[in-house]
């Protein structure tokens, strides 16, 4: 495990660059100068692309593994998109650009993609406005509860600082809510997985600002009574938020909009395909109810009568910036690609082919691998270990890790936080019925290798560069850098 | 149907085996029985190659021959091809998150040598895995230094970004936080003004180096003369200056961040970018974001894991130092590679080219009657004349003679409408800063 900083040989040189072709002056005073160079490598380019190539090989990724992670949408990422936003005409496109005196005029082509995006993106979902703006599902989130308190400030309602988050929710919900500076109240989850509705009724009083809803929810399932939901926080004053980021389940079937949702996020790098990148970059678009529509971010993209496209700053309700600019354009760019490819009915087979390849797994998985709520799923399986981990002491985590050895990536283990021993499962709709036997047939052996031999899964997994890393010892004394 | 596996036979089947007679009744089973909506404005599909020709379409109506000395904190600089071709492997970007260490050994080796690789050039002790971007990582310092100094007000230069600026003014409106901006003065930041306003309720101070108006400044006595009020001190920093200058770190910042967007990334018409962070030792707890680790197995081999992970939203929820979640990974192994690929000398190379070409075109630029010089302190590759007119007329004059002459200050700062910001990479050729001058004077005298 050599770091790049080891590869390093004094004297050696990797991209050359032009000879400056004007004096070079140093023009930088002595005392503001640094006094060592920084301590970086000295690497030819054959050394870095040999360095990076090797680390690509060690990790799993859609190209090279199954990746199930549930609530991520680990889908295929066409190749094309990356050409696209590689034109240069997009890629050197200098975001201040519409700021200098007609500049407008020069990125009609970059505006065109916004706006469109942003038109297709509202009518999929079901609301009149959308916002590119936010740089992730969780600035979505921030951006959309920001909206909720301007909405309650402009009606003189600015006590209104609780935000009912259900115990299932992601833990980004409340820690958005909390970034926007309000309080929150858990609601919970009745014996079907679904909200408790009793519960819910309790919650609200006149301090609620809205609710923070994930749809359908992290358990992976649809909530019959959402437009219920949604009318009882209307009811008691409040706004309904949608978390998005299991939008894939529903695309072309189901509008959020129509559900009685006045906000919500989509995550255009697990619905609409753009590459997850590590841990990004990705894109957290809001769209919004009419009520909303003046506290959207600034700018705004919009089209003109003569069919140009222009940038507007003028409404004195805005929220404000959220973002430097117009948001990850480059992430946008591949949404947009992909939702021409697609079109309407190629959406529809989207959420329909997600929905039946979660099943399918369920189905075939159920047995060994009870879920708590047992009943159809939606786009993903929340499975649980724990009759394993009582019959055999093997647990989801071991589990994981004996897929990892069988050539899988793991399911997202351990979320939501009300499921014990959790395994959540998105195959997503581009995989084939033959990988999903694959990870069957790898599950229930795994299941079967828990009862025979459980001290082989506990020392799992075998085959990768490193086997269980002692994460206490690491966060006890960190190492976070090579100085 | 594009992207999608399971033939009409495996549907078949699979319906079977989940025990539904049609896709129909799989919804209804699953909770969804409404009708399933029109969606008129979502177009019919197309193929791969219409939708590249309509994008191709689109990137020719955007202007991106104009030869540009426009900067304002994002540059197009020289962007070596290795760049593009490594981060762009598969197995970098169709990965996510590295929760599961043992499978993705590479996202994290390479996210603690970019870490490593921060912490290097700002000369700052520890760094995260990222953030959105510069406006949102010092959005986020601001809001660590208020927890960590119980304290509510915080003190900002205005040359400090406008761009970011407006973004904290945006994300405290409903938080207990009082923002106060200190004018600037000149390309300088006041600092003498800055002082003054550090009052004992004060819980940090924001500046910029260089400034946004390009000036370097000397920090030193300032996070000093801080320190002894119990206030602390962040930079947003660029990080090419930095293989030049004095770095943060040696000046007594406590938290140093700034926009990564030069190491490597495209403009990308304003994103996605990068958002970098590095504290002391005293904050690693406190941090916001991701952050990787040394770690060792069972039988003794290293390796890295997520750590501290106490800090985040998935496990303390509403009690987190941040709500961030995805970040931007992939930039950060852009900027790695762009840094291992130039090295020690050849960053220092790139940066000495930018200033050099930089103080070129200021001197061509000053030469020209009635273009005046802004302050007069150093610069790196960027900084600020007065023109004799409106400064945005005469960019828009330039845009007809195919220059972004640069950022007319006046868009930010209404006191300055004849002040254009000037950037110069070491894309520029000689040439082609000689027309721009030429192109600068015609606009002016002609
Ligand atoms: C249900 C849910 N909400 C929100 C998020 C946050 O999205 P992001 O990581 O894009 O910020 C996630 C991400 O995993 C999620 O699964």
């Amino acid at each position: 495990m050599e770091l790049i900083f080891d590869l390093s040989r004094p004297g050696r040189r990797g991209s050359t660059l032009p000879h400056p072709e004007v004096p070079v002056a140093d023009a930088i005073p002595e005392t503001m100068r640094r006094s060592v160079p920084a301590e970086l490598p000295e690497l030819s380019e054959l050394d870095v692309v040999r360095h990076f190539t090797r680390l690509s090989r060690l990790n799993f990724s859609v190209d090279s593994h199954f990746y199930p992670l549930g609530s991520c949408t680990m889908k295929y990422n066409p190749k094309f998109h990356e050409k696209i936003a590689a034109l240069p005409g997009f890629a050197d496109l200098h975001p201040l650009l519409p700021q200098l005196r007609h500049g407008g005029a020069l990125t009609q082509g970059a505006l065109a993609v916004i706006y469109e995006t942003q038109s297709i993106l509202a009518d999929l979902t079901g609301f009149a406005e959308c916002t590119m703006q936010p740089m992730a599902g969780a600035h979505g989130e921030l951006t959309g509860v920001m909206l909720i308190a301007a909405w309650h400030r402009s009606r003189g309602a600015a006590e209104r600082s609780v935000m009912l988050i259900p115990d299932a929710a992601h833990g980004t919900n409340p820690a958005s809510a909390a970034m926007a500076g309000f309080q929150c109240r858990e609601v919970a989850t009745d014996a079907d997985g679904n909200v408790d509705l009793a519960d819910l009724a309790a919650k609200l009083d006149e301090k609620v600002a809205g609710l923070m809803l994930t749809c359908p929810n992290t358990l992976g399932l649809f909530d019959p009574n959402v437009a219920t939901i949604t009318r009882m926080v209307h009811e008691a004053g409040g706004l309904a938020y949608c978390d998005g980021a299991n939008f894939n389940a529903i695309v072309g079937r189901v509008r959020p909009g129509d559900l009685g949702f006045d906000v919500m996020h989509v995550n255009l790098h697990k619905s609409f395909s753009t590459p997850h990148g590590g841990g990004g970059p990705g894109a957290g678009p809001v769209a919004v109810k009419p009520e909303l529509v003046p506290f959207l971010p600034v700018s705004r993209v919009a089209k003109r009568a003569d069919g140009t496209y222009s940038l507007e700053y003028d409404f004195p309700e805005s929220i404000g910036y959220i973002a430097p600019f117009y948001g990850n354009f480059g992430v946008i760019l591949k949404a947009y690609a992909y939702m021409l490819t697609l079109g309407r009915e190629g959406f529809r087979r989207v959420s329909e082919n997600a929905v039946l390849n979660a099943n399918y797994v369920l189905a075939k998985l159920r047995d060994v691998y009870p879920p708590k709520y047992a009943r159809p799923c939606m786009h993903e399986c929340v499975l649980s270990a724990e009759k394993l981990a009582g019959e055999c002491g093997v647990h989801a985590l071991d589990i994981a890790k004996g897929l990892i050895d069988r050539g899988f990536h793991p399911p997202t283990m351990y979320f939501p936080l009300i499921v014990p021993e959790a395994l959540m499962v998105e195959p997503t709709e581009t995989e084939s019925r033959e990988t999903l036997d694959g990870f069957i047939a790898a599950m229930l052996a795994l299941a079967e290798v828990a009862r025979q031999d459980p001290a082989s899964l506990h020392s799992a997994p075998v085959s990768t560069p490193v086997g269980r890393l002692d994460e206490t010892a690491a966060a006890r004394k960190p190492v976070l850098a090579d100085l | 149907m594009p992207y999608i596996a399971n033939t009409a036979d495996d549907r078949r089947a699979m319906l079977e085996a989940i025990g539904c007679g049609s896709v129909g009744e799989m919804w209804a089973r699953a909770g969804v029985s409404t009708p399933p909506p029109e969606l008129a404005r979502v177009p019919e599909g197309k193929s791969e190659f219409e939708v590249v020709r309509h994008l191709r379409r689109l990137a020719a109506r955007n202007a991106g021959d104009l030869i540009t000395f426009l900067g304002a904190g994002y540059y197009d600089h020289l962007i070596p091809a290795v760049v593009d071709e490594l981060a762009s492997r598969a197995e970098f970007s169709t990965a996510y998150t590295p929760y599961q260490a043992e499978a993705s050994q590479g996202t994290l080796q390479a996210i603690y040598e970019y870490q490593t690789m921060i912490c290097r050039l700002t000369g700052m002790p520890v760094s995260n895995a990222s953030l959105y971007d510069g406006g949102t990582a010092l959005f986020e310092a601001m809001m660590m230094a208020v927890r960590v100094t119980k304290r509510r007000r915080a003190v900002i230069s205005e040359a400090v970004s406008p761009i970011f600026r407006r973004m904290i003014r945006c994300y405290s409106t409903n938080l207990d936080v009082e923002l106060v901006e200190v004018p600037a003065s000149g390309d300088a930041s006041a600092q003498a003004a800055l002082l003054e306003a550090l009052t004992p309720e004060t819980a940090c101070v924001l500046v910029q180096y260089p400034n946004f108006f390009g000036a370097i400044e000397q920090w030193s006595d300032f996070t000093a003369a801080a320190r002894d009020r119990g206030v602390l001190t962040v930079c947003s920093t660029y990080p090419i200056a930095l293989a030049l200058l004095k770095t943060p770190g040696e000046m007594g910042f406590d938290v140093v961040t700034g926009e990564g967007q030069s190491l490597g990334i495209p403009l990308s018409f304003g994103g996605p970018y990068l958002g970098f962070m590095a504290v002391r030792e005293k904050l690693m707890r406190k941090m916001p974001g991701r952050v990787v680790g040394r770690a060792v197995d069972h039988a003794g081999r290293a390796g890295f894991v997520l750590t501290l992970q106490a800090r985040e939203q998935h496990i303390r929820r509403e009690g987190a130092t941040s709500n961030i979640c995805s970040n931007e990974n992939l930039c950060a192994l852009r900027a790695l590679i762009y840094i291992a690929c130039l090295g020690r000398q050849g960053l220092i190379d790139a940066a000495r080219l930018c200033a050099a070409n930089a103080v070129f075109t200021r001197g061509e630029l000053l030469k020209i009657r009635g273009i005046e010089p802004v302050g007069g302190g150093a610069f790196f590759n960027e900084f600020a004349v007065s023109l004799p007119i409106d400064a945005a007329e005469a960019a828009g004059l330039l845009i007809d003679r195919g220059f972004a002459a640069g950022f007319p200050l006046g868009r930010y700062y209404p006191e300055r409408r004849n002040q254009l910001l000037v950037a110069v990479t070491g894309r520029r050729t000689r040439e082609e800063i000689k027309q721009f001058a030429a192109a600068m004077e015609a606009v002016l005298w002609n």
